[in-house]
């Protein structure tokens, strides 16, 4: 008798769909010479200044674990960024958490808030784990969706409607992931109008991108209205901003009493952060790190312009992504899902780039393609997207 | 309004982008660069374009020296004097004045090592006001003007991680 594993399985885990990007690349990681737009992390190596702290560390033989929240200089180092960038004070002793990147910030956030049943307000098209992990914490995501028409912002009535006597709080991520959408101070008002009419709804803001903001230099976020200080709790990390996905250092500030059970899960499933990474971030972090921060982003809004003007020559309507490294076209002027879409593009001209449902139902007739890639990929995708949207509403490509 | 030093550290790292296509990247339109790269050119700030070539790889007889020099300023013209008459040989590819030891560092590409030692003796040493030289041959060449030589790292990243 063999174990029926499928049994064995949590009705949780099974409920939880797999990530549709995943399932799109299979195909792609078959074929050869692919050309990928598609991917969502930065193309650069981390800056030799942070990499070299990082190194320095290791020949010093701090190798040991850190105090689970993090090392006191690496929190100290974080907490007077956010005070450069965003104007707001937040102690290194209890309103800093260091993360492994800032997914299991967003995971510590859920598990530490939900209750069975809790509502989450989730604002789609958004980056996948949001979902995953409301319902790994056994909450229930409220999908506020969002569209081209809006620029992709969250409407304050849309998540007014959301709102019901479950709701324990909303997660938001601007600059986006897909959609490249900033909210800027302006339209955050709002939405701050709305959660102050509803004193209970804690926030959960993913900043991950908020560096890569081409129309502003300041970052725009919540944290930065202090009547809303005492229950929004910021996810972010080092992985987009400073390219240093593979560090794997987040973090997460808010209120102490919100930190604090988050540290508690965090202490007991991964004990602390890599501590050669939470070296390298103090560099990272330190007003040094700003121009090493601008020199990437100035590269990045070089290859959006590109991409936009790509995007307009294909005859694809693109709304103006200022954020992250993304931009998210309506495909529909082709008559094709965004599924055929990027199944036929990559089939006929070998470039790989991820459907909008991915990231939620009304990701639906558009598509998101990455510019963390090199400018020379970039161009020829163009071009051959320019082809590939002629020869499909011509009827070569059916 | 195009940002000029945006525009010069674009076309340091890439000499080949035509007005068009810098339009497009700057946010500006093809009119707006090309009037401000005649204007940086008419400004000698922009000077002119090179190819960076690994010549190790198809011409290894081709040497690069950097040689230091050390002279008497002349009445007047300070370093000016010696500096431009070196200036003038086409094979010293660069020519600085320079603070610390020594006074002025010729970098100086020829064909051959008897060349180049020819020229240290017959011409630099051999002008007025120059007090010594001190010769370094590059043996190779890692990186120049911002670009590895022998890079060996590519796209590592996971297609998708999520």
């Amino acid at each position: 008798m063999s174990i029926d594993y499928e049994n064995k399985i949590s009705q949780t885990v099974k409920a939880v769909p797999p990530s549709a990007i995943r399932k799109f690349f299979d195909l792609a990681s078959e074929m050869k010479n692919v050309i990928s737009l598609s991917i969502g992390e930065p193309d650069f190596v981390t800056p030799w200044s942070i990499r070299e702290v990082g190194i320095d560390s290791l020949i010093d033989g701090y190798t040991h674990y850190s105090p689970n929240s993090g090392y006191t200089d690496s929190k100290t180092a974080i907490s007077g960024y956010i005070k450069r960038r965003y104007g707001t004070d937040y102690d290194p002793d209890g309103q800093i958490l260091i993360t492994v990147g800032g997914s299991e910030g967003i995971d510590l956030a859920a598990r530490a808030l939900i209750d069975p049943g809790d509502e989450v307000i989730i604002v789609e098209p958004c980056f996948v784990a949001y979902k995953a992990a409301v319902m790994f914490a056994h909450g229930v995501p409220v999908v506020v969706e969002t569209t081209q028409e809006n620029d992709f912002k969250l409407k304050a009535e849309d998540l007014e409607a959301a709102i019901t006597d479950k709701t324990k709080f909303i997660i938001i991520g601007f600059p986006s992931n897909p959609t490249g959408a900033v909210m800027d101070m302006e339209d955050l008002k709002p939405i701050r109008d709305v959660l102050m009419r509803h004193p209970d709804i804690i926030v959960i803001s993913d900043e991950l991108y908020c560096e890569l903001n081409y129309a502003d230099d300041k970052p725009s976020s919540l944290i930065r209205f202090p009547e809303l200080h005492d229950r929004v709790i910021m996810i972010n990390g080092f992985s987009k901003s400073y390219a240093m996905t593979g560090f794997r250092i987040g973090y997460a500030v808010g209120p102490k009493e919100l930190i604090a059970p988050m540290t508690k899960i965090h202490q007991y499933c991964i004990m602390s952060a890599p501590s050669t990474s939470q070296f390298a971030i103090i560099k990272a972090a330190a007003e040094t790190g700003d121009s090493l921060i601008r020199e990437m982003r100035d590269e990045y809004n070089h290859r959006r312009r590109v991409i936009l003007k790509g995007l307009s020559d294909a005859g694809l309507e693109c709304f103006v992504p200022y954020g992250a490294f993304y931009a998210f076209p309506s495909i529909r002027s082709t008559g094709l899902s965004s599924e055929e879409f990027c199944e036929k593009f990559l089939m006929n001209k070998g470039v790989a780039i991820v459907p909008g449902n991915a990231f939620g139902r009304c990701g639906e007739g558009h598509v998101r393609i990455s510019y963390a890639a090199s400018m020379e990929n970039i161009k020829t995708a163009m071009e051959r997207i320019g082809e590939f949207a002629e020869e499909v509403r011509k009827g070569i490509i059916k | 309004m195009i940002d000029n030093i945006e525009l010069l550290r674009t076309i340091e790292k890439n000499a080949r982008l035509s007005a068009a296509e810098l339009a497009t990247m700057l946010g500006a339109s093809e009119a707006e660069v090309e009037a401000e790269i005649k204007r940086l050119k008419d400004e000698k700030i922009i000077l002119g374009y090179t190819t960076e070539i690994n010549w190790e790889k198809t011409y290894p007889e081709h040497v690069t020296a950097m040689i230091e020099v050390r002279i008497t300023p002349v009445r007047n013209q300070g370093f000016d004097h010696i500096s431009n008459i070196l200036s003038q040989y086409d094979k010293v590819t660069a020519c600085y004045l320079m603070s610390g030891g020594f006074d002025l560092m010729l970098i100086y590409e020829d064909d051959n090592l008897r060349d180049i030692a020819s020229f240290v003796y017959e011409k630099v040493a051999t002008l007025e006001g120059v007090l010594s030289t001190s010769t370094h041959f590059i043996l190779k060449k890692y990186k120049a003007n911002g670009i590895i030589f022998e890079s060996s790292k590519n796209d590592d990243r996971q297609a998708i991680v999520l």
